[in-house]
């Protein structure tokens, strides 16, 4: 982008048209001295420099005129296009071409010039509202739902009037009873205490625990007298409501945040469930196939990026089914070179799936660098559902969990319903009397473990979702995947479940109080306790397999 | 131990002969001979992905320097060292360029525990080491000159911001960081700060997590129901890779830059070349230099950088960036070579004095000067995250600041030196003993 506007736009005629329409419309300004506006350019000039307060003033001032040109300010302000040129004039990007903020026409302009008008966080959180509170006008209930939206989550006393003043035009019921609350949340002090009532039975309802701190100077009032008393009461009765909402978000929220940790130590230890509580070799590799998993949907991301960016959203899809078949192709390989020379050798294997996960971590620092690599979630993930005013479950926790629970459904689908899970089974359970009945244990050995990786590179998959994808990813996974399922008990699937769950919600319940740190300090020494007193874990095998 | 050690006293034993021999013709054939200096950064290891930059940028500062002609018309020759990320090799490593290489100088280390490992070894051999990275201070020694920032030049003013009506009139505070000494230090001198501007206690809360925690989910939670109280703003001392769970729950739950915005004082242009930035965008971040800062200084030295990466051929390519401990870095050594150009030796107690006063033209714009302290005077901005993971600058201050390593808000501190002790031997005879406590003069 080097020189701008007309050339690309259009050419020398568009220029000339766009001419046209400014000397007419500066005619038309001159001829009809009404429509002179309430913001003068000089003040606009304010925007492009870097003096904070009058900035802000420019910003105030734009709010209350309340006019096209105002709103069309604060838009561009809102959405980053209003640039500023070296003369400290502005100009608002349209596309590819830019318009004068006052006029709205085309003006031309370098693009080398132009630098963008920025806002600090402040600034921006009133340019939201007084545009939210201009756009309360739009004919477009869409865009007046949005508004009203955008002002519930930064109330902003400056736009009472256009509050006001929508509540009264509105409509839309649903609309208008928003309205009423957000109107609500500025008549707490009104003059009249009729209104100060209606607003404290209705911010009561609304039932959002965020507006508890307005009306507690209502309901902590001292000397109250008449209507006030009345308030008063309203205000206790609101508030009390308020804490219960807060209660019920409070207890939820635990429970979600413990089963979605619950569902990422599940997913992290599931292949481990297979390898070693069903097989029986301690794979300390088993974190460097979460990390299979999780680079493999990081280069498949980046080819959707590279050659189908349109379809971005959809790369899951193709990852998921890829890191299972890389992941397991990495373990049959492992298997049939390594492992079964050592099965029964609980200490070599330790060791050299110990050698292996460092080789791996090596090959992913050669191959991809040392440092962290950049999984983007799908805009499907970004973002997540109120389910409460004061509880939002993100998308991407709720997609893991229920991805997590879709693995173990189909996993123990293949273990127990298929001739591939009746023949894993019967070699883990009793290998002579398997092979004697035909199986071709070596075979089915070697499946196992391919299937067991490949279930933990679903898991890399889905962890590169939630955490840092690098080199050290297994290592971060590799203490809570074992831990999970020692508790759970070795051998079982459920117990896997339950093993992960209960880490997950102990976890949660533990760390508002005590802290992360302490409270999985605490989860370890419960872990210890737990396994002297109970070594086979949650859920034993009962039969003779346990001696095997 | 005693093995690795034997070199160095073989060594030692030699300069001694040497030095008493023949002091004249070593003098003579140094004349033209290259300046030794070593360069001290982890190449592999945890740390390698924050100091590699250092090393780099260390090796084109030196290499600029040669080709202007070097020091005193002598070259420099940098001796690359890699203590692997692992701390008592740090200290093994600084004993090596001191004792064998006999190094001018040393450029290097980033984590404190690392500074905290060289530290009595560069007391013993008096040797002289430039630490570029902001730290949380409690020290002053004579053998290092800080070229990052003290937390009154990082943390502080970033606090000040905040608390400013421009920066949102924050009322209520949530530090949170990684459990380290560095954010226990840091939130330590902050709280007693906001006890100076009027804060409660009831109104602070301070959170720490182990190294690459993961899971947000509940310090979130309880960041928001902090919030309902009054407007709140997070100050984030974590550190490394668990930053990005952090930042991807503050979006996913909602909570936006606007509202409740995070100040991070460990989360730069390098740290966020690895990260999707999209919800970290409008977060805030305290640092002394940007790499999108407009001044010709700055543009130089972007220019210079990239063409050293691209000469090289370093990994990373036209997607490398420039950071603040590696402005530091390169500010750092040329007040080295302008002190010993004006001391006109190489000698560590010459360089020390004449470093003092110094004057550098330096990328973000200012001139920085070095203080008696042995800390520079830096400039402190405050930079809010763009969508293409660099700063745009909010605020900054008029002129560059005096550190004060000695923080006023730790108890203790009050009466402690204000700038490092002349030289004398009774601190050489101390040795590591003395290593943290400085000399009162």
């Amino acid at each position: 982008m080097t020189e701008i506007t007309a050339r690309k736009t259009g050419n020398a005629l568009g220029r000339r048209v766009g001419l046209l329409f400014t000397a007419l419309w500066m005619g038309i300004a001159v001829l009809s001295p009404n429509t002179a506006r309430a913001i003068a350019p000089d003040q606009l000039k304010a925007l492009g420099e870097d003096d904070y307060d009058a900035k802000a003033a420019v910003v105030e001032q734009l709010a209350d005129d309340g006019d096209a040109t105002a709103e069309r300010v604060l838009k561009a302000l809102h959405d980053d296009t209003l640039f500023a040129l070296p003369d400290g004039s502005l100009a608002v990007q349209v596309g590819d071409a830019y318009h004068d903020p006052l006029t709205d026409q085309a003006v031309q302009v370098k693009a080398d010039d132009l630098s963008q008008v920025s806002l600090s966080n402040v600034l921006r959180a009133r340019v939201a509202a007084a545009l939210a509170g201009l756009q309360l006008r739009s004919a477009d209930p869409g865009v007046r739902s949005r508004a009203v939206d955008a002002l519930f989550s930064r109330p902003d006393p400056t736009v009472r009037k256009y509050v006001e003043a929508a509540r009264q035009k509105e409509t839309d019921s649903r609309l208008k009873g928003r309205l009423d609350q957000l109107w609500a949340m500025t008549a707490l002090q009104d003059p009249d205490p009729q209104h100060r009532l209606e607003a404290v039975q209705l911010i009561g309802d609304r039932g959002d625990p965020q507006l508890r701190s307005i009306l507690r100077p209502l309901a902590t009032m001292d000397n109250a007298s008449g209507d006030d008393v009345k308030v008063r009461d309203a205000a206790q009765a609101a508030l009390h409501k308020l804490d219960r909402a807060q209660f019920l978000a409070d207890m939820a929220g635990t429970a979600f945040t413990g089963l979605s940790l619950g569902s990422v130590l599940l997913l992290a230890a599931l292949g481990l469930a297979i390898t070693y509580g069903l097989i029986g070799v301690i794979n300390m590799a088993h974190g460097e196939f979460l990390l299979i998993g999780a680079y493999t949907t990081y280069v498949v991301q980046n080819l959707f990026r590279a050659y189908c960016p349109g379809a971005f959203d959809f790369y899951p899809v193709v990852a998921v089914p890829a890191a299972f078949l890389l992941t397991a192709l990495a373990g049959l390989v492992l298997e049939r070179t390594l492992i079964r020379w050592l099965y029964g050798r609980p200490l070599e294997t330790l060791l050299a799936t110990f050698g292996i996960s460092l080789l791996l971590m090596q090959a992913a620092r050669t191959v991809f660098g040392a440092q962290n690599v950049q999984v983007e979630n799908p805009s499907w993930m970004q973002g997540g559902i109120s389910v409460l005013p004061s509880l939002i479950l993100p998308y991407n926790r709720l997609v893991i969990l229920a991805f997590a629970f879709a693995v173990v459904g189909v996993t123990s689908l293949i273990l127990n319903r298929t001739r591939l899970g009746l023949y894993i089974r019967a070699v883990t359970q009793n290998r002579r009397m398997a092979a004697c009945t035909g199986i071709v244990t070596w075979k089915i050995d070697a499946y196992a473990f391919a299937f067991g990786a490949g279930v933990a590179g679903l898991g890399g998959c889905a962890l590169s979702q939630i955490g840092n994808v690098g080199p050290d990813l297994g290592q971060t996974y590799i203490i809570d995947s074992f831990m999970a399922v020692v508790l759970g008990g070795v051998g079982q699937l459920s117990g896997t479940i339950f093993g992960a769950m209960g880490l997950g919600l102990i976890s949660k319940v533990l760390e508002p109080f005590w802290g992360a740190v302490l409270a999985k300090i605490f989860v370890l020494i419960f872990i210890i306790l737990f396994i002297q007193k109970r070594p086979q874990g949650l859920f034993a095998l009962k039969g003779r397999s346990v001696e095997a | 131990m005693n093995l690795l050690r034997t070199p160095a006293v073989i060594c030692t034993a030699a300069s001694l002969l040497a030095v008493t021999l023949g002091t004249v013709p070593s003098a003579v054939a140094q004349a033209d001979a290259p300046i030794k200096v070593g360069i001290l950064h982890s190449l592999s290891g945890t740390m390698a992905i924050s100091e590699t930059s250092l090393k780099d940028v260390a090796e084109m500062t030196f290499e600029e320097i040669n080709r202007s002609g070097g020091v005193m018309g002598r070259k420099i020759e940098p001796v690359v060292v890699d203590p692997a990320s692992n701390w008592p090799l740090f200290a093994e490593k600084s004993r090596q360029l001191l004792a064998n290489d006999k190094v001018a100088a040393v450029f290097g280390c980033w984590t404190s525990v690392s500074r905290k490992s060289v530290l009595p070894v560069f007391e013993e051999l008096n040797g002289l080491l430039f630490y570029p990275v902001q730290y949380e201070g409690e020290e002053m020694s004579r053998n290092v000159f800080y070229t990052g920032a003290a937390p009154n030049q990082q943390a502080i003013p970033a606090v000040e911001y905040l608390i400013s009506s421009e920066g949102g009139a924050a009322k209520r505070f949530f530090l949170i960081g990684t459990d380290y000494v560095y954010p226990r230090t840091t939130n330590k001198i902050l709280r007693a700060f906001l006890h100076s501007k009027g804060v409660q206690d009831s109104d602070i809360a301070e959170v720490y997590t182990p190294f690459s925690h993961g899971d947000y989910q509940t310090i979130v939670a309880d960041i928001k129901k902090f919030a309902q109280a009054g407007k709140t703003a997070v100050i984030s001392t974590i550190n490394g890779d668990s930053n990005v769970p952090f930042y991807k729950e503050l979006g996913n739950q909602g909570l936006k830059a606007t509202s409740v915005p995070v100040v991070a004082f460990s989360v730069g242009e390098e740290e966020l070349r690895g990260i999707d930035t999209k919800p970290l965008v409008g977060h805030l971040a305290s640092w002394n230099y940007f790499m999108s800062l407009k001044n010709p200084t700055n543009d130089a030295f972007k220019k210079e950088w990239f063409a050293f990466v691209a000469a090289h051929n370093l990994s990373g390519g036209d997607k490398r960036v420039t950071n603040d401990p590696m402005e530091a870095t390169y500010v750092g050594i040329h007040m080295w070579k302008q002190a010993v150009e004006k001391a006109g030796s190489t000698d560590v107690d010459k360089v020390r004095e004449a470093m003092i006063g110094q004057k550098f033209k330096a990328p973000d714009g200012f001139v920085l000067e070095m203080d008696a302290n042995h800390h520079l005077h830096k400039p402190v901005m405050i930079g809010e995250i763009r969508p293409d993971g660099q700063f745009s600058v909010v605020w900054k201050t008029k002129a560059p600041i005096r550190a004060q390593p000695w923080s006023p808000f730790i108890p203790g501190n009050e009466g402690k030196p204000d700038k490092v002790a002349a030289w004398t031997p009774e601190i050489l005879s101390g040795g590591p003993a003395l290593a943290m406590a400085p000399v009162v003069h």
